[in-house]
């Protein structure tokens, strides 16, 4: 089985995060009474006429210029005719010809270049509902016209996991420079997969196999294994493998045909002649460029690099937009990044891990008073996880909260200090013995400093001093 | 008092305006005029509540209020121009059931200016024909000899202004479909440049080449509606944003320069009616007007180019009509592919069909080039070959059609003979340019022939002081 190679394209598609549809001015929202989001427009009432939505040509612009394409000065929008009953018009405005953006690519950790054809701008369809069979199915259009942009990759991926590392960084950037929400579970990216497989050394492809519309990245990886395997095998046993369209069925973890090549439908594309191609001026472009925030991997480099965090510790703060942009608020309010991504990686994020929905509950400004007084010394260790905890439960004020409760400790270092000084020089034996077994000891010299202090001295700076006077 | 449904939309707005009669009678005149020749069959539907827009107008008229410049004129309206709360059927069984629930842009602009809605009117369906007997209501007849046909595909709309039925109508234009009718009826139909008129609201048969566009009884009429239903509209993104002149003053210059094309008199040679334009240019060369003749090399390729393109969007535009939605289902349709399949096939006419089936197969992989892209090609080399011409005279003129209005059901056999029907009118609409069919002769039955005066595009102010100035010349009347 070694001896074949995977090949893998993908068709990435996201919904773009815009107020209104894509040719019309209806709310672009998930969810909704049925056919509430709608307009002539939209359904494709006769008579009706498209308007192109300025801002979804500007955030493929956007989607563009993240992936490093080229941006083409002119786009042309063009018809794409099947009969589908959640198709309203029985022809989707897609583009073939002359896409907003061409090339480009992404990087994955490897160094592998994974290269982009192009990214052009659609529209979505609508949905068919099954819910009640005694009525029939039913036709809901609020999906119908909203923006989607649809990225086609080379074929270029060779495994499973370079498949899921290419439509998560897709996912990543497009999220980080809000140009697309990319909420799985609502449909707001998908994929089509195109797979083949080859033996190793052979320069020509094999027939690919194609599957429509997988809605997890999840179920990406899962139905490339499952398709590679099924065609290795297929030719292990001396058979072929047919150019077809098979569908994914992710709860079976199977695919089954759909649609072979003869019958593969002529869509008849033809310039949209009630939209006029779009002229695309370098200054909007240059202006749309100046939108981009630092992406994932710029983010990245900056964390290692500046920030000292370890390669893992960047890749888990980036894993979330959320937690990125919390890590880099609470660097604004207080300049240790190292420290911070400590607390963040040890105890917010292990917090959230269980949780249903990821929201971290504590504010920069808490988290940082609290990692500022433990730094400085004025509260103790156990007390910074108390405050943790009480700041996590409910909003309060961390700086207030642990002085209300007489967490804040009036000793300086140098009380500290004289005070080991003092219970060093009252047990000479004891002394002796941390020499020869310092962690038996050491619970013993706390005690009796905590005891002196009466549970202010930060244990973490008494076990500190302690054995640099006893060493 | 004279009749007044002989009258205008001016005119029976001044009128109205007046006090000289009130607008009730007005509409009653013309729902008694609508009766009388019901053999006709030019008009579909009399809106219900045309009498009591008509009584509403004449409260304002009471109570002194300001009366806007098209108060109370009632007009018919094609059957594929959308009005709310109306019926818009295309004149196809298909579409019997839809009810539009928004206004066309012309229709809310008419609106605005006071226009009362009268009715809709004949065609054929889905607009693709050139006799209007290709309707689920019935064949129309012309208005001057009901033997004969009304021209289409906008036949009710003309006939209708031809038997003073409206004081004007609308009518929409892909290949000739306003300016053949008006030329069969003996009335006024312009074809504006594309992009003039927005097309929202009008159920789309070729979306590159529709234009929505006036029928009326005089060039004041036809010059003024454009003006209400002209520019920009945020709802179609081909609408135009050149200004819209006024065309109220139509004032002509002393004589003009006109281009005559070698190929379309050519064809002229072999006609019954040339002399009819031979007369019409000898008065003009008279009254000291020039002459220029220019070549359109691709002349001849007008009839194909068009019904390349128009067949394609059509058969993509018409995609939506599937038994799905609005469209009549077919009952024996019992799972999705069969709703398409056996709605479709029993919605649509013979006609609609064919073209359908056309435009599916020159869209179609492998022939994509060879027929939609050789004629989008030619379609722009067709366009410079005609701008080029206008750089030399003020106006084209060319018949509206090659004969006078055609018998009833004697071009039914054979799809080409209706297509040459086309012969003179798709030049304009695959150019863009505007062009304007006015009476200008008789010919065999008395029945009347039209002249096109066509300028280039966003002239159609100069277009329309031509078309003063050649009428009145026609007329015998000093210039």
């Amino acid at each position: 089985m070694s001896e074949y190679e995977t090949v893998i394209g993908l068709e990435v598609h996201a919904e773009l995060k815009t107020k209104s549809k894509c040719f019309c001015s209806c709310v672009n929202e998930f969810g909704g009474e049925p056919n509430t989001h709608c307009c002539p427009v939209c359904v494709g009432l006769p008579g009706a006429l498209p308007v192109i939505n300025k801002r979804a040509v500007e955030l493929t612009i956007k989607a563009g210029l993240c992936m490093g394409c080229d941006i083409n000065d002119i786009a042309v929008f063009e018809r794409k005719n099947y009969f589908y009953p959640d198709l309203a018009k029985a022809y989707q405005i897609s583009q073939l010809v002359r896409p907003i953006c061409l090339h480009g690519g992404v990087t994955l950790d490897s160094g592998k270049f994974i290269r982009l054809n192009r990214i052009h701008l659609e529209e979505d369809a609508g949905k068919l509902v099954h819910k009640n069979l005694a009525v029939g199915t039913l036709v809901d259009y609020n999906r119908g016209g909203v923006p989607l942009i649809e990225m086609v990759s080379e074929a270029d991926m060779s495994s499973a996991a370079e498949a899921v590392e290419f439509m998560t960084k897709l996912r990543h950037n497009l999220i980080y420079a809000n140009i697309a929400e990319c909420k799985m579970q609502e449909g707001g990216m998908r994929a089509d997969v195109n797979v083949s497989v080859r033996k190793k050394g052979e320069t020509k492809l094999g027939t690919k196999v194609e599957m429509k519309n997988i809605n997890s990245i999840k179920a990406v990886e899962r139905s490339i294994l499952y398709e590679s395997a099924r065609q290795i095998e297929l030719l292990e046993n001396g058979g072929t493998v047919k150019q077809e369209t098979r569908r994914w069925d992710d709860l079976k973890g199977e695919n089954y045909p759909m649609r072979s090549k003869e019958n593969s439908q002529d869509y008849r594309y033809f310039p949209d002649p009630d939209i006029l191609s779009i002229k695309i001026p370098r200054e909007s472009v240059e202006k749309i460029r100046k939108e981009i925030p630092l992406l994932p991997a710029e983010r990245k480099k900056k964390y290692i690099e500046e920030y000292n965090l370890s390669n893992y510790d960047a890749g888990v703060l980036l894993s979330e937009k959320a937690y990125a942009d919390y890590f880099e608020q609470c660097v604004q309010l207080y300049n240790k990044p190292k420290g911070i991504a400590n607390w963040i990686m040890s105890s917010v994020l292990t917090i959230i891990k269980d949780e249903e929905e990821k929201v971290i509950r504590i504010s920069p400004k808490n988290l940082t008073a609290i990692i500022e007084m433990l730094d400085k010394k004025q509260i103790s260790q156990q007390d910074s996880r108390t405050l943790f905890a009480k700041c996590w439960e409910e909003d309060i004020d961390a700086k207030a909260t642990a002085e209300k409760m007489g967490m804040l400790s009036s000793l300086s270092s140098g009380d500290i200090e004289k005070v080991v000084d003092e219970v060093l020089a009252e047990n000479p034996n004891a002394c002796e013995d941390f020499k020869k077994t310092p962690e038996r000891v050491l619970p013993f010299f706390i005690g009796q400093c905590m005891k002196k202090t009466k549970g202010k001295a930060d244990s973490e700076l008494v076990k500190k001093l302690i054995y640099e006077k006893l060493k | 008092m004279t009749d007044v449904t002989k009258l205008g939309v001016l005119e029976t707005a001044k009128l109205i305006r007046e006090k000289k009669v009130s607008c009730e009678e007005v509409v009653r005149a013309y729902i008694k005029n609508i009766e009388e020749k019901i053999v006709l069959n030019a008009v579909v539907e009399v809106f219900d509540d045309a009498i009591d827009e008509a009584k509403k107008v004449d409260e304002r008229v009471k109570n002194g209020e300001k009366l806007r410049a098209l108060e109370g004129v009632p007009m018919l309206i094609k059957d594929n121009i959308l009005i709310t709360g109306k019926h818009a059927g295309c004149a196809s069984r298909f579409m019997q059931n839809f009810v539009a629930p928004y206004d066309a842009t012309v229709i809310a602009k008419l609106r605005n200016e006071g226009v009362i809605f009268l009715g809709r009117t004949n065609m054929d369906e889905f607009a693709m024909g050139s006799s209007t007997e290709k309707s689920c209501y019935g064949i129309c007849r012309n208005a001057l000899d009901t033997s004969r046909v009304p021209g289409g595909s906008s036949g009710g709309s003309a006939s209708a202004v031809g038997a003073n039925l409206a004081c004007a109508s609308l009518g929409s234009d892909t290949g000739g479909s306003i300016r053949q009718p008006a030329s069969y009826n003996g009335v006024y139909g312009v074809k504006p440049t594309y992009g003039r008129v927005s097309r929202y609201g009008l159920i789309a048969f070729a979306s590159s080449l529709d234009q929505i566009g006036p029928i009326t009884k005089n060039i004041e009429d036809n010059a003024y509606l454009l003006k209400v239903i002209s520019g920009k509209d945020e709802h179609d993104m081909t609408s135009a944003s050149a200004s819209v002149d006024d065309y109220n003053e139509i004032k002509s210059q002393k004589s003009y320069k006109f281009g005559i094309c070698d190929e379309v008199e050519k064809q002229l040679t072999n006609l019954v009616t040339k002399p009819v334009y031979d007369k019409i240019i000898e008065k003009l060369k008279k009254n000291g007007c020039e002459f220029v003749h220019f070549s359109i090399k691709d002349f001849d390729l007008c009839l194909p180019i068009y019904y390349v393109l128009s067949t394609a969007e059509a058969t993509s535009n018409l995609g939506r009509f599937d038994g799905v939605k609005y469209t009549v289902r077919s009952e024996r349709a019992d799972n999705v592919p069969e709703i398409y399949t056996k709605s479709r096939s029993e919605g649509f006419g013979e006609e609609v069909k064919r073209r359908i089936m056309l435009g599916s197969y020159v869209l179609s992989s492998g022939y994509y080039d060879a027929y939609y892209n050789k004629a989008k090609k030619l379609q722009r080399r067709l366009t410079n070959q005609l701008t080029d011409a206008f750089k030399e005279c003020d106006a084209v003129l060319l018949p509206t059609t090659a004969n006078v209005a055609f018998k009833i059901g004697s071009k039914g056999d054979n799809p080409i003979d209706m297509y040459l029907e086309d012969l003179f009118t798709t030049l304009a609409n695959i150019t863009g340019v505007p062009s304007f069919s006015i009476p200008c002769g008789k010919g065999e039955g008395d029945m009347p022939l039209g002249l096109q005066i066509m300028c280039n595009k966003f002239e159609e102010r100069k277009m329309y002081e031509i078309a003063k100035y050649i009428e009145k010349l026609l007329k015998g009347e000093n210039v």
